[in-house]
């Protein structure tokens, strides 16, 4: 089968790599970029373990073909961080508990990330919902909440 | 940022019950960290697993030629790639469930695995896999697989423990029977009684992870295996056992992991990727997709049961009568046995009778599951409870007070009562605001409580001093919720450093000892244990060289806050980092290994209680508050405690509302994925409360008591009872999903 | 001496007897003395069971002393989560 070559802005980087044209943008990352950050959890759009921000929009990469990423900007969980300097929803998940095994951290950072950016204050309820489309089996979510409240708040601040 | 409210003062203690940032945090912020699916090697080949589409057949034949002919295809492996099943039954029925051999026993149950260059090319070879099946009837759930007239899973299975003997076999593994007292003169003085039958369907631990393995196998006959699990050295033992190798030919390296919950204290990929490797010389990863975890890795059993249980006018409980069968999946080994042992526990009894059951079904061979058993048999047991102080007229915690044990009292399965802290747990719960709050139409509150024994068991740590004064803490124990930094805690406290000196690492199978499976709520207890005494062996070892420097003997240094000082204060105190700076002149490096198989377990209560709404019109649920005390002992890092807590109610809460395996007539799950199997979402839940109870345990040099699993057993019952009392009217089957509500409702209005 | 006492699985090998004192001061003496009692008993009890002496529970006790009078139950080995 002939690869296609994809052009993107991953992470701030422009990124090329091939693939072909039925492999999923979250197996591209994973395979061809090395970005293993971005976690199967399904492979069929139910957990959010894979979730990246696609032209800022959360997005699925399990639900996305590699081919349909040429041209955009993409966000991963490895490009939330400043250099050393963490995000201050990865720093509130750490200083409030809200990982136990931490393969759906990436997920929900990602997912929290975009309601932060389109909803600066949201109520427990909007993160509530805005979060429930990422599974995490560890926390009972509780911590995770309120993290992101924490987060929100600091941004707020800022 | 604020941290959590300290619900732990730290009773004297510098760093026990302190909440630092977990040392492996940042890894898993930042996308670093490496799960088991995440490792890469060089060449490394992509496996893929064909498994029966049926759920009894036997294998009549298999033809791997074509597939071993298509393009990028590197090795085949079938159960003719392994050996023979060997050895106690129990290891036979693991290397059947890894690799099908004469018949497939459950849909999903492995029949072959191909490793190719691309996941694509591995996928077209299973295709090309001719298998010819005979298809035999199969047996779904314990009434049919109990019936005279069931097909026999295991034509050489006779039921134990049952005198005499059965000549013929069956689908009953196994019986087991805890009685006290006489029932009869029980249920006579009882003023009340009540009986139910219940069903609970068989549920997935759910872990985000799928199962994967990673192995490179050399042509020396070695093989390195990556995996994710909750014990690598177990992971070990039992790949070597299928593929018939010396333990010494496999090296294990944990990879992190993606949660567990018991499911991952056994093997599926390990031995197909080791072989798959060695057939084509090249490393191989194998990673389960979502529906082969839920087709072929561990459920725990559905069941079903029959609770009895009577009582005076005054509360006090005088005979109970449970029944139970639990399916086990296609080999024995269900966890009746320790539902049996934890159904009645937390109430003193004279008269009871639990019978267990262990039997056989079509489906995937059951696997550990957070306090395996306990919450099934909780789930009637205090189901049947609350009815019961319902018509005795007293409150359901004080009902329960009135029954509670405590240190001293003869537990039904035998042993009495250590210190333990369930009393404690209903007055926490008692005098909460949360008990008190005031209720709307169709709104119920549940109540109930559970016991888990937690386990001890074998585990080794190595500490190790830098140059600089700083440490390593080496054990084997994988980190699924916070445990290195537990042991890190443990760790300051003992050497008197600060925690962010410490680095804790989970180690390969040959850099430490040998440990046990994190599992049964042991890590903190007995890993901790571990890496207390390897610390003070440390300590006392400081101490001797400082008492060298000082011309004065051992037992005349102190060790106070990371320094040795003469107990007479004649000479300035010396610091760890000092003490290490000069240890070439005094006896070389500084370490120490402590193993052992660990004493002093602590037993384990919650006690919960749930509030919520159910729509009589849809049947849905709405959970609005809940609240968990738990005897913790002492908590080491709070946070991580208040986490297990929050996370066993979860869990139970998406068991008794959503969480069913749904086979159809051909014995085929029908919703093998997160759509389907719907596990608790944020939006479902509230926020959960909780309160952590510290009675400590007096044989933990820090009082620890196991907290990982306890908070799963009391949620089934708490949030059956809270419908009981918001729809007025119980229901028995579990899940309590609006279908079944919304039936219940209607037909009992009719 | 030590108190044995026997689930009622286990009392299938000792003809219903309930509690039993034995003179053993190690486990293994304990499992020893209870099968030329009750013929069968020790193979029984060396697969797979836990000893609990005196309320604790301990997991391959078989070298497990016994302090004097001490209570001594035998339980099916349970597997965490």
């Amino acid at each position: 089968m002939t690869k296609i070559h994809v052009t993107s802005e991953i992470n701030g980087d422009e990124v090329e790599f091939l693939t072909e044209p039925n492999v999923s943008l979250l197996n591209a990352l994973r395979d061809e970029v090395g970005l293993t950050g971005v976690k199967e959890g399904c492979g069929t759009g139910d957990c959010g373990a894979c979730s990246v921000l696609l032209n800022d929009e959360l997005n699925a990469a399990c639900l996305v073909f590699a081919p349909e990423a040429d041209g955009a900007e993409i966000l991963t969980v490895e490009g939330l961080s400043d250099g050393d300097h963490l995000h201050p929803l990865q720093q509130c998940f750490l200083e409030g508990a809200a990982l136990q095994c931490g393969i759906c951290t990436p997920g929900f950072l990602v997912a929290a990330k975009a309601l932060l950016d389109k909803n600066p204050d949201p109520t427990e309820t909007e993160i509530r919902y805005a979060l429930a489309g990422n599974l995490c089996r560890c926390t009972g979510y509780d911590k995770i909440i309120r993290a992101v409240q924490d987060a929100a708040a600091q941004m707020q601040e800022a | 940022m604020a941290l959590a409210e300290d619900t732990n003062p730290m009773q004297g203690f510098k760093w026990v019950g302190s909440r630092p940032i977990r040392p492996d945090g940042f890894d898993k912020v930042t996308g670093r960290a490496k799960f088991g699916a995440d490792l890469v090697l060089p060449g490394m080949l992509t496996g893929a697993v064909l498994r029966s589409p049926h759920a009894h057949a036997e294998i009549v034949s298999i033809d791997t030629s074509d597939a071993e002919a298509m393009p990028g295809v590197k090795s085949v492996v079938t159960g003719a790639d392994f050996p023979e099943p060997y050895g106690k039954p129990a290891e036979q029925d693991v290397q059947r469930n890894v690799m099908a051999r004469e018949k497939a026993l459950y849909e999903g149950h492995v029949i072959a695995a191909v490793a190719a260059l691309t996941r694509e090319q591995a996928r077209a070879a299973l295709g090309a896999i001719k298998v010819t099946y005979k298809v035999l009837p199969h047996v779904m759930n314990v009434t049919e697989a109990m019936a005279d007239s069931a097909v026999v899973i295991h034509d050489n299975m006779i039921t134990k423990n049952v005198d005499p003997a059965p000549e013929a076999p069956s689908n009953v593994a196994s019986r087991t029977v805890f009685d006290g007292g006489e029932l009869d003169k029980g249920f006579a003085e009882a003023d009340v009684v009540v009986e139910r039958e219940f069903t609970t369907k068989p549920v997935h631990q759910g872990y985000i992870e799928p199962h994967a393995a990673v192995a490179d196998t050399t042509p020396d006959g070695r093989s390195t295996v990556w995996c994710s699990s909750q014990g690598h050295f177990a992971m070990r033992t039992y790949t070597s056992n299928v593929l018939g190798w010396d333990a010494s030919r496999l090296k294990v390296i944990p990879a992190e992991i993606g949660g567990g919950f018991g499911g991952k204290t056994v093997i599926y990929l390990e031995p197909l990727a080791v072989r798959l490797s060695q057939k084509a010389g090249r490393p191989v990863r194998i990673v389960m997709d979502r529906d082969e975890v839920f087709r072929a890795s561990g459920p725990t059993s559905g069941a079903s049961l029959r609770v009895k249980i009577g009582a005076k006018n005054d509360g006090t409980i005088t005979a109970a009568d449970v029944w139970m069968a639990f399916e086990a999946g296609a080999f024995a080994g269900s966890p009746v046995g320790a539902a049996s042992m934890t159904a009645l526990a937390p109430y003193k009894l004279e008269n009871f009778k639990i019978e267990g059951f262990d039997v056989v079904v079509n489906k995937p061979k059951v696997a550990a599951y957070r306090a395996p058993g306990a919450p099934i048999s909780s789930f009637g047991v205090e189901s049947v409870l609350d009815e019961v102080a319902t018509k005795v007229g007293m409150d359901p915690i004080d009902f329960r007070m009135h029954n509670a044990v405590e240190q001293g009292d003869t537990a039904t399965y035998g042993p009495k009562f250590p210190v333990i802290g369930f009393k404690e747990t209903l007055q926490a719960i008692k005098d909460h605001p949360n008990y008190t709050a005031e209720l709307g139409p169709n709104q119920g509150r549940g109540v109930a409580s559970g016991f888990w024994f937690n386990a001890g068991m074998n585990s080794t740590a190595t500490v190790n001093i830098n140059d600089d004064g700083t440490a390593t803490v080496v054990t084997g124990s994988p980190d699924i919720g916070g445990s290195r930094a537990s042991m890190a805690l443990m760790a300051a406290e003992e050497l008197g450093i600060d925690v962010v000196s410490i680095k804790p690492v989970v180690a390969d199978t040959e850099t430490v000892g040998f440990n046990d499976v994190t599992g049964g709520s042991r890590v903190t207890l007995a890993t901790g244990a571990a890496v207390v005494e390897a610390c003070r062996i440390i300590v006392a070892d400081l101490k001797a060289r400082a008492a060298k420097g000082w011309d004065i003997e051992a037992d005349q240094v102190e060790w106070v806050d990371g320094r040795a000082q003469p107990i007479d204060g004649s000479q300035p105190a010396v610091s760890l980092a000092e003490l290490a700076k000069n240890w070439g002149r005094t006896g070389g490096p500084i370490s120490a290994t402590y193993s052992h198989n660990a004493r002093g377990v602590g037993a384990a209560f919650s006690t919960q209680v749930c509030d919520l709404e159910v729509d009589p019109d849809t049947g849905r649920v709405t959970v609005l508050r809940y609240l968990t005390a738990q005897d913790a002992g002492r908590a080491i890092h709070p946070s991580y405690v208040e986490g297990q807590l929050q996370g066993g109610v979860a869990q139970g809460i998406g068991w008794a509302l959503n969480e069913e395996y749904i086979h159809n007539d051909d014995g085929v799950m029908e919703n093998p994925g997160f759509l389907d199997y719907r596990i608790p979402v944020a939006s479902d839940l509230p926020m959960i409360d909780t309160v952590i109870v510290e009675v400590p345990n007096p044989a933990h040099p820090y009082g620890v008591r196991g907290v990982g699993e306890v908070g799963i057993v009391p949620p089934l019952a708490a949030v059956a009872n809270a419908v009981a009392a918001a729809a007025d009217r119980r229901i028995t089957d579990l899940p309590l999903s609006p279908v079944r509500i919304l039936d219940a409702i209607l037909n009992s209005e009719d | 001496m030590a108190e044995v006492h026997f689930t009622a699985d286990l009392r299938s090998f000792t003809g219903g007897v309930s509690d039993v004192s034995v003179e053993a001061s190690t486990v293994r003496q304990l499992i020893r003395a209870l099968d030329e009692l009750y013929p069968g008993l020790g193979e029984r009890l060396s697969e797979g069971t836990s000893v609990a002496i005196n309320g604790e529970i301990i997991a391959d006790a078989t070298y497990e002393e016994l302090p004097p009078d001490a209570e001594v139950h035998f339980l099916e080995t349970l597997a965490g989560g």
